[in-house]
Protein backbone atom coordinates (compact mmCIF):
# COMPACT_ATOMS: atom_id res chain seq x y z
CA UNK A 1 0.00 0.00 0.00
CA UNK A 2 1.20 3.50 0.03
CA UNK A 3 2.84 4.11 3.51
CA UNK A 4 5.36 1.17 2.75
CA UNK A 5 8.55 2.53 3.03
CA UNK A 6 9.91 5.60 4.26
CA UNK A 7 8.31 7.32 0.85
CA UNK A 8 4.60 8.89 0.61
CA UNK A 9 3.43 7.43 -2.72
CA UNK A 10 -0.13 8.83 -2.54
CA UNK A 11 -0.64 8.61 -6.41
CA UNK A 12 -1.01 4.48 -6.09
CA UNK A 13 -4.47 4.10 -5.18
CA UNK A 14 -5.34 5.78 -8.39
CA UNK A 15 -3.64 2.88 -10.51
CA UNK A 16 -5.85 1.03 -12.71
CA UNK A 17 -5.09 -2.49 -12.64
CA UNK A 18 -6.51 -5.64 -14.44
CA UNK A 19 -8.58 -7.91 -11.23
CA UNK A 20 -7.29 -11.07 -12.27
CA UNK A 21 -3.33 -10.11 -12.14
CA UNK A 22 -3.30 -10.41 -16.21
CA UNK A 23 -4.07 -8.16 -19.19
CA UNK A 24 -6.32 -9.16 -22.12
CA UNK A 25 -5.50 -8.04 -25.20
CA UNK A 26 -7.76 -8.02 -27.83
CA UNK A 27 -6.06 -7.04 -31.29
CA UNK A 28 -4.12 -4.58 -29.60
CA UNK A 29 -6.07 -2.77 -27.66
CA UNK A 30 -6.12 -3.81 -23.30
CA UNK A 31 -10.20 -5.34 -22.79
CA UNK A 32 -8.74 -6.59 -19.00
CA UNK A 33 -11.22 -5.91 -16.75
CA UNK A 34 -10.03 -3.43 -14.23
CA UNK A 35 -10.64 -2.32 -10.38
CA UNK A 36 -12.02 0.40 -12.17
CA UNK A 37 -14.65 -1.56 -14.36
CA UNK A 38 -15.67 -3.53 -10.71
CA UNK A 39 -16.32 -0.23 -9.19
CA UNK A 40 -18.36 1.28 -12.37
CA UNK A 41 -20.32 -2.28 -11.90
CA UNK A 42 -20.36 -1.66 -8.19
CA UNK A 43 -21.78 1.67 -8.39
CA UNK A 44 -24.52 0.38 -10.71
CA UNK A 45 -25.36 -2.67 -8.83
CA UNK A 46 -25.94 -0.80 -5.53
CA UNK A 47 -27.92 2.34 -7.07
CA UNK A 48 -30.07 -0.42 -8.54
CA UNK A 49 -30.64 -2.24 -5.58
CA UNK A 50 -31.63 1.57 -3.88
CA UNK A 51 -33.83 2.31 -6.51
CA UNK A 52 -35.66 -0.99 -6.83
CA UNK A 53 -35.86 -1.38 -3.05
CA UNK A 54 -37.38 2.42 -2.72
CA UNK A 55 -40.11 1.79 -6.09
CA UNK A 56 -43.09 1.23 -4.23
CA UNK A 57 -46.67 3.20 -4.53
CA UNK A 58 -47.47 2.76 -1.19
CA UNK A 59 -49.18 5.91 -0.15
CA UNK A 60 -47.57 6.23 3.57
CA UNK A 61 -44.20 5.73 2.30
CA UNK A 62 -41.58 3.67 4.63
CA UNK A 63 -38.24 4.71 5.56
CA UNK A 64 -37.09 3.31 2.06
CA UNK A 65 -39.28 5.09 -0.06
CA UNK A 66 -38.91 8.01 1.77
CA UNK A 67 -35.02 8.18 0.70
CA UNK A 68 -35.79 7.73 -2.67
CA UNK A 69 -38.72 9.92 -3.24
CA UNK A 70 -36.70 12.63 -1.40
CA UNK A 71 -33.80 12.11 -4.23
CA UNK A 72 -36.08 11.95 -7.21
CA UNK A 73 -37.84 14.82 -5.82
CA UNK A 74 -34.65 17.03 -5.13
CA UNK A 75 -33.76 16.28 -8.52
CA UNK A 76 -36.98 17.00 -9.88
CA UNK A 77 -37.07 20.23 -7.88
CA UNK A 78 -34.39 21.08 -9.57
CA UNK A 79 -34.88 20.47 -12.65
CA UNK A 80 -38.11 22.60 -12.12
CA UNK A 81 -36.24 25.53 -11.06
CA UNK A 82 -33.69 25.68 -13.62
CA UNK A 83 -35.31 24.50 -16.77
CA UNK A 84 -39.20 24.72 -16.02
CA UNK A 85 -42.01 22.76 -16.71
CA UNK A 86 -39.69 21.68 -20.72
CA UNK A 87 -37.09 20.16 -18.12
CA UNK A 88 -39.26 17.10 -17.64
CA UNK A 89 -38.05 15.50 -20.32
CA UNK A 90 -34.24 15.62 -18.74
CA UNK A 91 -35.08 14.66 -15.46
CA UNK A 92 -34.33 11.04 -15.88
CA UNK A 93 -30.97 11.94 -17.15
CA UNK A 94 -29.73 14.30 -14.68
CA UNK A 95 -31.05 11.70 -12.44
CA UNK A 96 -28.97 9.19 -13.12
CA UNK A 97 -26.05 11.47 -13.78
CA UNK A 98 -26.18 12.59 -10.57
CA UNK A 99 -27.43 9.24 -8.33
CA UNK A 100 -24.20 7.35 -10.41
CA UNK A 101 -21.59 10.39 -9.32
CA UNK A 102 -22.99 10.51 -5.88
CA UNK A 103 -22.74 6.57 -5.03
CA UNK A 104 -19.20 6.62 -6.66
CA UNK A 105 -17.77 9.43 -4.61
CA UNK A 106 -19.57 7.59 -1.61
CA UNK A 107 -18.60 3.95 -2.40
CA UNK A 108 -14.77 5.78 -3.36
CA UNK A 109 -14.63 6.88 0.28
CA UNK A 110 -15.74 3.64 1.75
CA UNK A 111 -13.34 1.93 3.90
CA UNK A 112 -12.43 -1.09 2.83
CA UNK A 113 -8.89 -0.34 3.55
CA UNK A 114 -9.29 -2.43 7.26
CA UNK A 115 -9.29 -5.46 5.25
CA UNK A 116 -5.71 -6.02 4.09
CA UNK A 117 -4.79 -6.07 0.25
CA UNK A 118 -8.35 -4.35 -0.62
CA UNK A 119 -8.75 -0.60 -1.44
CA UNK A 120 -11.69 1.23 -2.78
CA UNK A 121 -11.76 2.63 -5.90
CA UNK A 122 -12.75 6.20 -6.86
CA UNK A 123 -14.00 6.10 -9.89
CA UNK A 124 -14.96 9.61 -10.33
CA UNK A 125 -11.33 10.36 -9.52
CA UNK A 126 -10.11 9.84 -13.22
CA UNK A 127 -10.60 12.23 -15.84
CA UNK A 128 -11.16 9.40 -18.58
CA UNK A 129 -14.43 8.69 -16.65
CA UNK A 130 -15.83 12.43 -15.43
CA UNK A 131 -14.97 13.64 -19.16
CA UNK A 132 -16.89 11.37 -20.59
CA UNK A 133 -20.10 12.32 -18.54
CA UNK A 134 -18.99 15.78 -18.92
CA UNK A 135 -18.99 15.52 -22.65
CA UNK A 136 -21.74 13.37 -23.02
CA UNK A 137 -24.20 16.09 -20.88
CA UNK A 138 -22.79 18.42 -23.92
CA UNK A 139 -23.20 16.04 -26.77
CA UNK A 140 -27.12 16.05 -25.52
CA UNK A 141 -26.83 20.68 -25.03
CA UNK A 142 -25.91 20.32 -28.30
CA UNK A 143 -28.11 17.65 -29.73
CA UNK A 144 -30.94 19.60 -28.14
CA UNK A 145 -30.05 22.97 -28.60
CA UNK A 146 -29.78 22.28 -33.04
CA UNK A 147 -32.64 20.02 -33.22
CA UNK A 148 -34.61 22.86 -31.32
CA UNK A 149 -33.52 25.80 -32.32
CA UNK A 150 -31.95 25.06 -35.73
CA UNK A 151 -29.35 27.93 -36.98
CA UNK A 152 -30.96 30.07 -34.42
CA UNK A 153 -28.60 28.18 -31.69
CA UNK A 154 -25.85 30.48 -32.22
CA UNK A 155 -28.01 33.59 -30.79
CA UNK A 156 -27.39 31.93 -27.41
CA UNK A 157 -23.52 34.03 -28.00
CA UNK A 158 -25.21 37.29 -28.34
CA UNK A 159 -26.88 38.20 -25.56
CA UNK A 160 -30.10 40.66 -25.49
CA UNK A 161 -28.66 44.42 -25.94
CA UNK A 162 -25.39 44.21 -27.14
CA UNK A 163 -24.10 47.47 -29.05
CA UNK A 164 -23.84 46.20 -32.72
CA UNK A 165 -19.94 46.82 -32.44
CA UNK A 166 -19.24 44.64 -30.01
CA UNK A 167 -20.92 41.92 -31.62
CA UNK A 168 -18.15 39.78 -32.97
CA UNK A 169 -15.68 40.67 -30.31
CA UNK A 170 -19.04 39.07 -27.41
CA UNK A 171 -19.56 36.21 -29.94
CA UNK A 172 -15.76 35.00 -29.69
CA UNK A 173 -16.23 35.47 -26.18
CA UNK A 174 -19.21 33.54 -25.66
CA UNK A 175 -18.40 30.66 -27.60
CA UNK A 176 -15.09 29.80 -25.90
CA UNK A 177 -16.66 30.06 -22.69
CA UNK A 178 -19.47 27.73 -24.21
CA UNK A 179 -16.63 25.40 -25.50
CA UNK A 180 -14.71 25.32 -22.62
CA UNK A 181 -17.78 24.09 -20.58
CA UNK A 182 -17.80 20.46 -21.09
CA UNK A 183 -13.63 20.92 -19.70
CA UNK A 184 -14.34 22.42 -16.49
CA UNK A 185 -17.21 20.39 -15.79
CA UNK A 186 -15.12 17.30 -15.76
CA UNK A 187 -11.96 18.56 -14.46
CA UNK A 188 -14.06 20.28 -11.50
CA UNK A 189 -15.54 16.46 -10.37
CA UNK A 190 -11.77 14.79 -11.27
CA UNK A 191 -10.02 17.14 -9.39
CA UNK A 192 -11.95 17.23 -6.29
CA UNK A 193 -12.12 13.66 -5.61
CA UNK A 194 -8.32 13.47 -6.43
CA UNK A 195 -7.39 16.04 -4.22
CA UNK A 196 -9.48 14.69 -1.62
CA UNK A 197 -8.04 11.09 -1.72
CA UNK A 198 -4.71 12.57 -1.89
CA UNK A 199 -5.33 14.38 1.01
CA UNK A 200 -6.48 11.69 3.12
CA UNK A 201 -3.19 8.87 2.01
CA UNK A 202 -0.94 11.60 3.07
CA UNK A 203 -2.33 11.96 6.38
CA UNK A 204 -2.95 8.25 6.24
CA UNK A 205 0.74 7.71 5.96
CA UNK A 206 1.77 10.19 8.47
CA UNK A 207 -0.03 8.24 11.31
CA UNK A 208 1.90 5.27 9.83
CA UNK A 209 5.43 6.87 9.87
CA UNK A 210 4.81 8.43 12.92
CA UNK A 211 4.15 5.57 14.36
CA UNK A 212 7.51 3.86 13.11
CA UNK A 213 9.53 7.26 13.86
CA UNK A 214 8.48 6.18 17.33
CA UNK A 215 10.54 8.39 20.28
CA UNK A 216 7.75 11.57 22.10
CA UNK A 217 7.19 13.07 18.89
CA UNK A 218 6.29 10.48 16.36
CA UNK A 219 2.69 9.18 18.48
CA UNK A 220 2.03 13.01 18.86
CA UNK A 221 2.41 13.03 15.21
CA UNK A 222 0.37 10.10 15.06
CA UNK A 223 -2.32 10.93 16.97
CA UNK A 224 -3.01 14.62 15.51
CA UNK A 225 -3.39 13.24 11.99
CA UNK A 226 -5.56 10.52 12.84
CA UNK A 227 -7.61 13.26 14.43
CA UNK A 228 -7.17 15.56 10.86
CA UNK A 229 -8.34 12.39 9.02
CA UNK A 230 -11.70 12.21 11.01
CA UNK A 231 -12.10 15.63 10.39
CA UNK A 232 -10.95 15.61 6.35
CA UNK A 233 -13.01 12.50 6.29
CA UNK A 234 -16.46 14.19 6.92
CA UNK A 235 -15.15 17.06 4.97
CA UNK A 236 -14.85 14.62 1.60
CA UNK A 237 -18.92 13.13 2.53
CA UNK A 238 -19.75 16.96 2.51
CA UNK A 239 -17.21 17.59 -0.66
CA UNK A 240 -18.77 14.28 -2.63
CA UNK A 241 -22.16 15.20 -2.55
CA UNK A 242 -21.76 18.83 -2.94
CA UNK A 243 -19.63 17.87 -6.67
CA UNK A 244 -22.73 15.49 -6.96
CA UNK A 245 -25.14 18.45 -7.11
CA UNK A 246 -22.62 20.92 -8.77
CA UNK A 247 -22.28 18.21 -11.74
CA UNK A 248 -25.94 17.85 -11.81
CA UNK A 249 -27.05 21.83 -11.56
CA UNK A 250 -24.51 22.90 -13.88
CA UNK A 251 -26.05 20.21 -16.62
CA UNK A 252 -29.85 21.91 -15.87
CA UNK A 253 -28.52 25.16 -16.45
CA UNK A 254 -26.37 24.17 -19.74
CA UNK A 255 -29.82 22.68 -20.68
CA UNK A 256 -31.69 25.23 -19.89
CA UNK A 257 -29.43 27.53 -21.91
CA UNK A 258 -30.29 24.66 -24.88
CA UNK A 259 -34.20 24.48 -24.49
CA UNK A 260 -34.98 27.81 -23.94
CA UNK A 261 -32.10 30.41 -25.01
CA UNK A 262 -31.91 33.12 -22.48
CA UNK B 1 19.35 25.57 -9.77
CA UNK B 2 18.74 22.36 -10.91
CA UNK B 3 15.51 21.28 -12.98
CA UNK B 4 14.20 19.38 -9.75
CA UNK B 5 14.75 21.66 -7.06
CA UNK B 6 13.19 24.57 -9.55
CA UNK B 7 10.06 22.36 -10.02
CA UNK B 8 9.41 21.67 -6.62
CA UNK B 9 9.36 25.96 -6.06
CA UNK B 10 7.18 25.81 -8.67
CA UNK B 11 4.35 23.93 -7.39
CA UNK B 12 4.49 25.02 -4.23
CA UNK B 13 4.15 28.29 -5.77
CA UNK B 14 0.91 27.22 -7.40
CA UNK B 15 -0.35 26.26 -4.14
CA UNK B 16 -0.40 29.52 -3.36
CA UNK B 17 -3.64 29.64 -6.10
CA UNK B 18 -5.28 26.82 -3.42
CA UNK B 19 -5.43 29.35 -0.94
CA UNK B 20 -6.51 31.88 -2.96
CA UNK B 21 -9.27 29.49 -4.22
CA UNK B 22 -10.19 29.37 -0.49
CA UNK B 23 -10.77 32.72 -0.14
CA UNK B 24 -13.07 33.27 -2.53
CA UNK B 25 -15.10 29.98 -1.91
CA UNK B 26 -14.74 31.79 1.43
CA UNK B 27 -16.04 35.27 0.23
CA UNK B 28 -19.38 33.20 -2.08
CA UNK B 29 -20.45 31.56 1.18
CA UNK B 30 -19.92 34.73 3.51
CA UNK B 31 -21.56 36.92 1.30
CA UNK B 32 -24.65 34.05 0.81
CA UNK B 33 -24.59 34.08 4.83
CA UNK B 34 -24.70 37.53 5.38
CA UNK B 35 -27.84 37.96 3.16
CA UNK B 36 -29.99 35.04 3.95
CA UNK B 37 -29.69 36.10 7.20
CA UNK B 38 -31.05 39.58 6.17
CA UNK B 39 -34.05 38.19 4.47
CA UNK B 40 -34.30 34.43 5.48
CA UNK B 41 -37.18 33.77 3.73
CA UNK B 42 -35.68 34.25 0.08
CA UNK B 43 -32.72 31.99 0.85
CA UNK B 44 -34.28 28.74 -0.05
CA UNK B 45 -34.54 30.10 -3.56
CA UNK B 46 -30.96 31.63 -4.18
CA UNK B 47 -29.19 28.13 -3.12
CA UNK B 48 -28.96 27.32 -6.84
CA UNK B 49 -26.72 30.48 -7.54
CA UNK B 50 -24.73 30.03 -4.12
CA UNK B 51 -23.61 26.74 -5.60
CA UNK B 52 -23.10 27.62 -9.23
CA UNK B 53 -21.13 30.88 -7.42
CA UNK B 54 -19.02 28.17 -4.80
CA UNK B 55 -18.49 25.86 -8.24
CA UNK B 56 -17.28 28.71 -9.92
CA UNK B 57 -14.77 30.02 -7.28
CA UNK B 58 -13.39 26.64 -6.12
CA UNK B 59 -12.89 26.11 -10.16
CA UNK B 60 -9.97 28.21 -10.09
CA UNK B 61 -8.14 26.46 -7.13
CA UNK B 62 -8.88 23.19 -8.35
CA UNK B 63 -6.99 24.63 -12.11
CA UNK B 64 -4.22 25.93 -9.57
CA UNK B 65 -3.87 22.38 -7.70
CA UNK B 66 -4.08 20.81 -11.43
CA UNK B 67 -1.06 23.02 -12.42
CA UNK B 68 0.88 22.11 -9.25
CA UNK B 69 -0.04 17.88 -10.17
CA UNK B 70 1.73 18.52 -13.82
CA UNK B 71 4.76 20.75 -12.44
CA UNK B 72 5.31 17.83 -9.79
CA UNK B 73 4.78 14.71 -12.02
CA UNK B 74 4.28 15.10 -16.29
CA UNK B 75 6.96 17.84 -16.47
Amino acid sequence: MAAEGSGIDPMHQFLVEPMLGRHLVFHGYDISFTNSALFMVITAAVLWIFMLGGMQRKLVPGRWQAAVEGMTGFVSNMMDSSIGPKGKAFTPYVFSLFMFILFANLIGLFPMGIVPGWHPFTVTSHITVTAVLAFVSFGIVLLVGFAKHGFHFFSLFIPHGTPKVMIPLIFLIELASFMVRPFSLGLRLFVAMTAGHILLDVFASFVVQGINAGGGLGPLVSVLSFIMIIGISALELLVAAIQAYVFALLTSLYLNDAINLH
Amino acid sequence: MDLASAKVIGAGLAAIGVGMAALGVGNVFGSFLEGALRNPSAADGQQGRLFIGFAAAELLGLIAFVIAILILFVI
